[in-house]
C-alpha cells in the first residue's frame, strides 16, 4: 500500500449542493494537489469554515478527480449545519489523505453500504472499474435519491432495500445477503453504514468464508494517530480507527466493544 | 540590528525555542512529521506514560464543547518499557529534547518511572498529577499538597533529569501548590492541566463521555491558565511552562507576559497540526514588530 504524505491545504469550493431530500450535500472541492491516487476508504479531516467550531470533522473520500475530491455529508448537528452554508468560491481547509484504503485485491467484490456509508463505496466501485456489484440499504426510496444516480455506470449489478420496502427488496441489507452471496461467487465484501449492519454483514461473510472489510467510525480529534481518541480493540492488539483503519478486516474487530 | 533569538534554556534544558508540545497533543511526534518543524519545537512532551500499558477509558473519549472539548482518554499508552525500548530510538532523530509526562498509582510508581527514565535519550521528567481521568488515585496527587510533594521528592530521588510539576488546575489555591512544589524540589512548573468538565445528552439524558466527566481543553480554559500562570509567577521562581488554550502566537505572547518562560500547545495541534510552526514564526515577527531580539525581553513583562 502506498503512505501518502499528508497534506493540509486550504481548499477551493467548487461545487455544493444539497443531492439528497433527506438533507445529502455534495461538496466538491480543489485541493490544488494531486488526488488520482488517493485510496477509496480514506478520509479527510475537514475544518468547517466559521470560527465558532474548534474540531475538524472527519468525511470519506468519495471520489476523486485530478486536483478535485468529492465528499457526500448528511447534516447531523451543529458542525455539518455550519458547513452546509458554505459558499461556492471559499475555501475550506482540509488535512489529508488519512488512514488506509480498502485492499483491492479480488476478482468479484460486492459493496455493501448503507445510508452515508454509501458514500466512500462510490470511489471504490470506480477503483472496481464496472467491475463490483453493490447492495444499498436505506430507509426509504426517498433516501435512495442520491446514490442511484451516482453508482448508475460505475457498477455491475445493483441490489437495493428498503426498511418499508418502497423501493427494491423490502428489509435491512444484511437480510438479504445470504440469498446474494449464494447466487453469486463473491470473493470479498466491502461494507461500510450503521454499526450493527456492518457486525451482521460481518458475522455473515464469516459464516460462507468470504472475505470482508469493514469501514469503522469513531470521534476522533486529531485523525493522525495522536490523540487516541478513537483506538479499539482488535485481535491484534490496540488500533487506531484513523490511522490503522477506518478499513479493518472483518475478522479483526470486536464488534461488541 | 541582531538578530532575533527564541533559543532559550529551561531547568539546564537547552531549547531551540519556548515552544513545546503538551503531553497527550502530539503523540510522539512521529505522528505530526509530515507538519511540524522539529528545529523550532523547544521539546517534545510525549503521551502519559505508565509502568504498564494502559488501554484507557471505554465507550466515547471526546466530546466537542464551545470552544473547547473534553477528553477522557484514561491514559492509554503502551506502557514505559515500550517507550524506552521502541519509541525513544525512532524519535532520537528529531534532534529535539524529549520529556516523558509520567503517571503512577502510588507514589513508589513514580519514583520507579523516574528512575527507569534516567536515559540520554530522555531531557526530563514531567509529573502527571493531575490527570482527572484515572480513577486509581491519580487525582488525589495533584489536589493536596502533601501527596503532591511526596511525588516529587519520590521522582527527585531516582533521577539525575530535571523533574517538572504538571500543576491540575482544579484546585482552590495555585500558588500554594506551586509553594509546595517549589519546597519539595521541583525544577519547574507546567500548568494547568485540563478542568475537569462534563457533557450530557438531552435525548438519552446519559453523559456524551464513556467516563461521564472528561478534561476541559482549548481556548475555553485559557483565561483561567493565564490567570494562574500569573499568581503562580508571582509566588514562586522556578521556571514556568504555560499552556491552556494557545491556538495562536498572540496567545502564547499573552502566557510569555503574563510570565511564563515557555509555552506548550495541545488542542490547537488537532486543528492546524502546523501550529507549532506557525507560532514560532509569529513570535519572530512580533519580537521584530517590537524590536526586541530575545523572547526574554517580554516575559514576565506584564504590567499589573
Ligand atoms: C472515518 C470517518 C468517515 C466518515 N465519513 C463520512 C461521510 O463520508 N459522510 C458523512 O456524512 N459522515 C461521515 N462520517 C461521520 C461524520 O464525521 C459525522 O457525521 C460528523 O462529524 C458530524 O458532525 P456534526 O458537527 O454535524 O455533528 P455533532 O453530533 O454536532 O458532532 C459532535 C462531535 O461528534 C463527532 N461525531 C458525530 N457523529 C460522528 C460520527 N458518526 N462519526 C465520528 N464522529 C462523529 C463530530 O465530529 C464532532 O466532534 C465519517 C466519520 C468517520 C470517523
Ligand atoms: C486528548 C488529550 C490528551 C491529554 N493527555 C495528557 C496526558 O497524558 N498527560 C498530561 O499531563 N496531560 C494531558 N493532556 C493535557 C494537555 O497536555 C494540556 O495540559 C491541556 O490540554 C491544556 O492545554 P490545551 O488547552 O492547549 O490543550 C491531554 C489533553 C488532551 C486534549
Ligand atoms: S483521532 Fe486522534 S488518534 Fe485517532
Amino acid at each position: 500500500m502506498i503512505l501518502h504524505k499528508h497534506f493540509l491545504a486550504d481548499g477551493a469550493i467548487i461545487r455544493h449542493e444539497k443531492i439528497g431530500a433527506n438533507d445529502v450535500y455534495l461538496l466538491d472541492i480543489d485541493i490544488f494537489t494531486n488526488a488520482e491516487s488517493f485510496a477509496a476508504g480514506q478520509f479527510v479531516q475537514l475544518q468547517v469554515p466559521d470560527g465558532e467550531i474548534l474540531l475538524r470533522r472527519p468525511l470519506s473520500i468519495a471520489d476523486v478527480s485530478g486536483s478535485r475530491i468529492v465528499l457526500i455529508y448528511r447534516l447531523i448537528g451543529k458542525g455539518t449545519e455550519r458547513l452546509a452554508r458554505a459558499a461556492v468560491g471559499s475555501k475550506v481547509s482540509i488535512l489529508g489523505p488519512l488512514g488506509t484504503g480498502f485492499g483491492l485485491e479480488c476478482k468479484r467484490p460486492l459493496l455493501v453500504g448503507g445510508g452515508l456509508g454509501i458514500a466512500p463505496l462510490l470511489l471504490l466501485a470506480k477503483r472496481f472499474a464496472g467491475q463490483a456489484d453493490i447492495l444499498m440499504g436505506c430507509k426509504n426510496a426517498a433516501q435512495m435519491d442520491w446514490p442511484l444516480p451516482l453508482f448508475k455506470n460505475v457498477v455491475k449489478n445493483t441490489f437495493i432495500t428498503t426498511d418499508d420496502g418502497s423501493m427494491g427488496m423490502r428489509g435491512f441489507t444484511a437480510e438479504h445477503l445470504p440469498k446474494i452471496l449464494a447466487e453469486n461467487s463473491y470473493d470479498k465484501v466491502f461494507v461500510c453504514g450503521p454499526e450493527i449492519m456492518m457486525k451482521t454483514v460481518a458475522k455473515i461473510t464469516a459464516g460462507h468464508k468470504i472475505a470482508c472489510e469493514v469501514s469503522l467510525e469513531k470521534r476522533m480529534a486529531c485523525g493522525l494517530g495522536a490523540c487516541l481518541s478513537c483506538t479499539i480493540e482488535t485481535r491484534q492488539g490496540r488500533k487506531k480507527v484513523c490511522k490503522d483503519g477506518p478499513v479493518f478486516n472483518s475478522t479483526e474487530v470486536f464488534f461488541d466493544e | 540590528m541582531s538578530e532575533i533569538s527564541l533559543k532559550t534554556e529551561l531547568a539546564g534544558i537547552k531549547m531551540n525555542s519556548p515552544i513545546m508540545t503538551a503531553s497527550g497533543t502530539f503523540g510522539f511526534g512521529e505522528e505530526f512529521e509530515d507538519f511540524a518543524d522539529f528545529s523550532t519545537l523547544g521539546a517534545i512532551v510525549v503521551k502519559g506514560t505508565t509502568l504498564q500499558p494502559r488501554s484507557g477509558n471505554k465507550g466515547i473519549r471526546i466530546a466537542e464543547t464551545p470552544a473547547g472539548m473534553l477528553n477522557c482518554i484514561g491514559l492509554e499508552n503502551p506502557g514505559v518499557k515500550v517507550f524506552i525500548d521502541e519509541i525513544s530510538p525512532r524519535i532520537k532523530k528529531y534532534n529535539c529534547p524529549i520529556i516523558v509526562n509520567i503517571s503512577g498509582s502510588t507514589v513508589e510508581e513514580y519514583g520507579e518511572l523516574a528512575n527507569m527514565l534516567d536515559i540520554d535519550a530522555v531531557a526530563a521528567v514531567e509529573l502527571n498529577v493531575s490527570c482527572p481521568n484515572v480513577k486509581e488515585g491519580g487525582i488525589a496527587f495533584g489536589v493536596e499538597p502533601k501527596s503532591m510533594m511526596s511525588v516529587i521528592r519520590a521522582a527527585k530521588k531516582n533521577t539525575h533529569k530535571p523533574v517538572i510539576i504538571k500543576l491540575s488546575p482544579n484546585v482552590t489555591d495555585i500558588a500554594m501548590m506551586a509553594k509546595a512544589a517549589e519546597e519539595a524540589g521541583a525544577d519547574a512548573i507546567s500548568l494547568i492541566n485540563t478542568l475537569m468538565g462534563m457533557a450530557i445528552d438531552i435525548n438519552t439524558w446519559r453523559p456524551v463521555l464513556g467516563n461521564i466527566t472528561g478534561g476541559l481543553s482549548g481556548p475555553a480554559v485559557k483565561p483561567v491558565a493565564l490567570r494562574m500562570v500569573w499568581e503562580v509567577r508571582k509566588a514562586v521562581s522556578l521556571p514556568i511552562i504555560g499552556m491552556g488554550g494557545i491556538m495562536n502566537a498572540q496567545d502564547a505572547i499573552e502566557f510569555f507576559l503574563a510570565g511564563a518562560d515557555a509555552v506548550a500547545v495541545g488542542t490547537a495541534n488537532f486543528v492546524e497540526p502546523d501550529i507549532t510552526v506557525k507560532i514560532y514564526d509569529g513570535l519572530e515577527k512580533y519580537l521584530g514588530q517590537k524590536n526586541l531580539t530575545d523572547i526574554k525581553d517580554i516575559i514576565g513583562k506584564l504590567q499589573a
